[in-house]
C-alpha cells in the first residue's frame, strides 16, 4: 500500500484570511488510481485540490499548516519552487478555459515555456495530447482555427489535452464536467477511464453518480473536515459514518 | 397618467435630451464649417494644406500650413513614444504585480496627474524644462519639440494608464488560472496571456492617448516655441495647429480671411481627431477577444 502512494497529506490546515477553511486533513492518493472528492459546496473539496499544485498561492491571504508530501517532498517547504510543482501536478478547471489562440498554440503553450521548440517534436506533442483526449479526429483539419470556434465538450477536452501535454504525474479535476451537456459529460468520463492507466487522477465532483462511476477511492468532506475516505464501492454501499450516508442518499447536501 | 403612457412619456424625454447633444455637436461642426470655408475661395486647398509660409498678416498675407501640421504630428508622435511604455508598462504593474497597498497608491497619484490643469504643467514647462534644456545641449530655447513632447507624454500617461489598466482588469481569472496551472511564471503569464488578451483595450488606450496629445492647447502654446518652420531636428520650434489658433484668433478680425483661415485650421484638427477615433474604435473591435467558453 505505502509503495503506491504519490501524494501524502499530513495534518493540513488551511486559512483564507481568518476563516478556517480546512481542518486537520490528513490522507494520501495512491497512484494511477481516480480519487474523488465529494461533499456539499463550502465544504473544502475544491480548496484541497488547489493545495495540491499550489494554486491558492495565487489568492491574497491564505495560509497552510502541516505538510504535503509530493513523491516524498514537501511542496510547501521554503525551498520549493511552484512553478515546478505546477509543471508536474496538472490541472483541469471547472470552466473551460482554452486560450483564445489556435487549437495548436493551447496545447504547445506549457511545453513551449520549458522544452526545444522543434517543429516536429510540437506536432508530434500536439497530436498525441489531442489522441488521448479523444479529440484528435474532430479537430486534426482545424489546428490553425481558435479554440473559442470549439463547443463547451470539445473545449473542456481541449483542457485536458492542454494539461496532459504537460505529461504531468498527476491531474487534478476540478468539477470538469459541471458546465457541460449529458453527452459531452459521458465522453469526459470514459477519457478518465482511459487516463488512469498512465496518470494519477483527483476529481472533485459535485455528482454523485459520477464519483461512482469513475472513481476508485471516494472521499467525502463536511465543513473542512475529511469525514470518510475508503474504496468508492464502500462508500456508496456501507459508508461507515452516518454523515456518509445521509449525503449519498440525498438526505442533505 | 397611466402606466404606459408614463414609459412613453419618459422615453421621449430621454430622446429629447439625447437629441440635444447630437444637435449642439452639429451645430458647432456647421458653423465650424461656415467659418473655415470661405478661405478656400481665396486659396486653393492645396495651397492651404501644403503651403509652407504661415505669414497671416504679411502684405500679401501667406496661408500655408503644413508647418503647422507637422509640428502638431511631430510632437504627438513624440510625446506618444514616451508615454505608451511608461503608460502600459505602470498598467501591468498595478494591474498584475503590485501589493494591494502600493497599487492603491499609485493609482491614485496617477489620477491626480489627469487632473493637473495644462497651464500648470505648461508653466512647468517654461520654468523648469526649458532653462535646464537650455542650458544643457546650449540651445538658443529651451521652447521646443522635445520639451512640448514630453510635457505632452505626462499629460496622455494617466489617459493611458487608466484605460490600459482597465482593460488588463477585464481579462478573464480564468485565462490566467490556465496558465499559472501549465507551470508558466507571472512574467511568463503576462507576456504570452494576459497582454494579447487586453491588447485592443491597450491599442485603444493608446490612440485616445494619442488624440488628447494631438488637441492639447496650452501646453504646445506655452512651451513650444511657436515657429511656424517645418522642424530640422527636435530641438527646434514648432507652432502646432492648436497653438496658432489659440494665440491667433484674438487678433484676427472679424470674417477676415486670417480668422476664416484658423477656422480651416480647425478643420483639419477635427478630422485629424476624427481619424484617430476611427482608428480606436476599428482597432478595439478588431482585436476584440471572444471572452471565455460559451457554452
Amino acid at each position: 500500500m505505502e509503495v503506491h502512494t504519490i501524494i501524502d497529506v499530513h495534518n493540513v490546515n488551511f486559512y483564507y484570511g481568518r476563516t478556517k477553511a480546512l481542518t486537520d486533513i490528513t490522507m494520501s492518493f495512491r497512484k494511477n488510481m481516480v480519487t474523488a472528492l465529494i461533499g456539499p459546496s463550502g465544504c473544502g473539496k475544491s480548496t484541497l485540490l488547489r493545495l495540491l499544485n499550489r494554486m491558492n498561492d495565487l489568492i491574497d491571504g491564505t495560509r497552510v499548516e502541516g505538510e504535503i508530501l509530493f513523491e516524498g517532498k514537501d511542496i510547501y517547504a521554503a525551498n520549493v519552487d511552484p512553478v515546478e510543482i505546477r509543471k508536474k501536478i496538472g490541472m483541469v478547471f471547472q470552466k473551460p478555459n482554452p486560450f483564445p489562440k489556435t487549437i495548436y498554440s493551447n496545447i504547445t503553450y506549457g511545453p513551449d515555456l520549458i522544452w526545444s521548440k522543434n517543429k516536429n517534436e510540437l506536432d508530434e506533442l500536439v497530436e498525441n495530447s489531442l489522441k488521448q483526449a479523444v479529440l484528435w479526429d474532430e479537430v486534426k483539419d482545424i489546428l490553425n482555427k481558435s479554440a473559442m470556434t470549439l463547443s463547451g465538450g470539445q473545449q473542456q477536452r481541449l483542457c485536458i489535452a492542454r494539461a496532459l501535454a504537460m505529461k504531468p504525474d498527476i491531474l487534478l479535476m476540478d468539477e470538469p464536467t459541471s458546465a457541460l451537456d449529458p453527452i459531452s459529460t459521458a465522453k469526459i468520463e470514459e477519457l478518465i477511464e482511459e487516463l488512469k492507466k498512465n496518470y494519477t487522477i483527483i476529481i472533485v465532483t459535485h455528482n454523485m453518480q459520477q464519483a461512482a462511476r469513475v472513481s476508485d477511492e471516494t472521499a467525502f468532506f463536511y465543513l473542512g473536515k475529511l469525514i470518510e475516505y475508503d474504496k468508492t464501492e464502500k462508500i456508496f454501499t456501507k459508508p461507515d459514518v452516518r454523515q456518509t450516508e445521509d449525503y449519498i442518499t440525498g438526505r442533505f447536501g | 397618467m397611466n402606466r404606459h403612457t408614463k414609459e412613453k412619456f419618459i422615453k421621449y424625454i430621454l430622446f429629447l435630451i439625447a437629441l440635444v447633444s447630437v444637435i449642439v455637436l452639429g451645430l458647432i461642426v456647421f458653423s465650424l464649417f461656415r467659418e473655415g470655408l470661405p478661405i478656400f475661395k481665396k486659396i486653393g486647398l492645396a495651397d492651404f494644406l501644403l503651403g509652407l509660409e504661415w505669414y497671416p498678416t504679411s502684405e500679401p498675407p501667406l496661408f500655408g500650413i503644413l508647418p503647422l501640421i507637422v509640428g502638431s504630428l511631430i510632437v504627438t508622435l513624440i510625446s506618444t513614444i514616451i508615454a505608451v511604455p511608461l503608460g502600459v508598462l505602470s498598467a501591468i504593474y498595478i494591474a498584475e504585480i503590485a501589493p494591494a497597498v502600493l497599487k492603491e497608491i499609485f493609482k491614485s497619484i496617477i489620477e491626480l496627474l489627469a487632473g493637473l490643469p495644462s497651464v500648470v504643467l505648461g508653466f512647468f514647462g517654461m520654468i523648469v524644462v526649458a532653462p535646464w534644456l537650455q542650458e544643457t545641449f546650449d540651445l538658443p530655447t529651451g521652447l521646443n519639440i522635445i520639451n512640448a513632447s514630453a510635457i505632452l507624454a505626462i499629460m496622455a500617461i494617466p489617459t493611458i494608464s487608466s484605460i490600459s489598466e482597465d482593460a488588463l482588469y477585464a481579462v478573464p481569472r480564468e485565462f490566467k488560472e490556465a496558465s499559472y496551472a501549465l507551470g508558466a511564471t507571472k512574467f511568463e503569464t503576462i507576456i504570452r496571456v494576459i497582454l494579447p488578451s487586453a491588447l485592443s483595450g491597450v491599442s485603444t488606450a493608446v490612440i485616445l492617448g494619442m488624440s488628447r496629445a494631438i488637441g492639447e492647447t496650452m501646453v504646445v502654446l506655452m512651451v513650444a516655441g511657436g515657429a511656424a518652420a517645418i522642424p530640422e531636428s527636435l530641438f527646434d520650434s514648432v507652432r502646432p495647429m492648436t497653438a496658432s489658433i489659440a494665440a491667433e484668433m484674438g487678433e484676427a478680425p472679424y470674417r477676415s480671411a486670417h480668422y476664416s483661415a484658423l477656422f480651416a485650421t480647425g478643420i483639419v484638427l477635427f478630422f485629424l481627431a476624427l481619424v484617430f477615433n476611427m482608428i480606436a474604435d476599428y482597432v478595439s473591435n478588431k482585436y476584440k477577444q471572444v471572452g471565455s467558453a460559451t457554452l
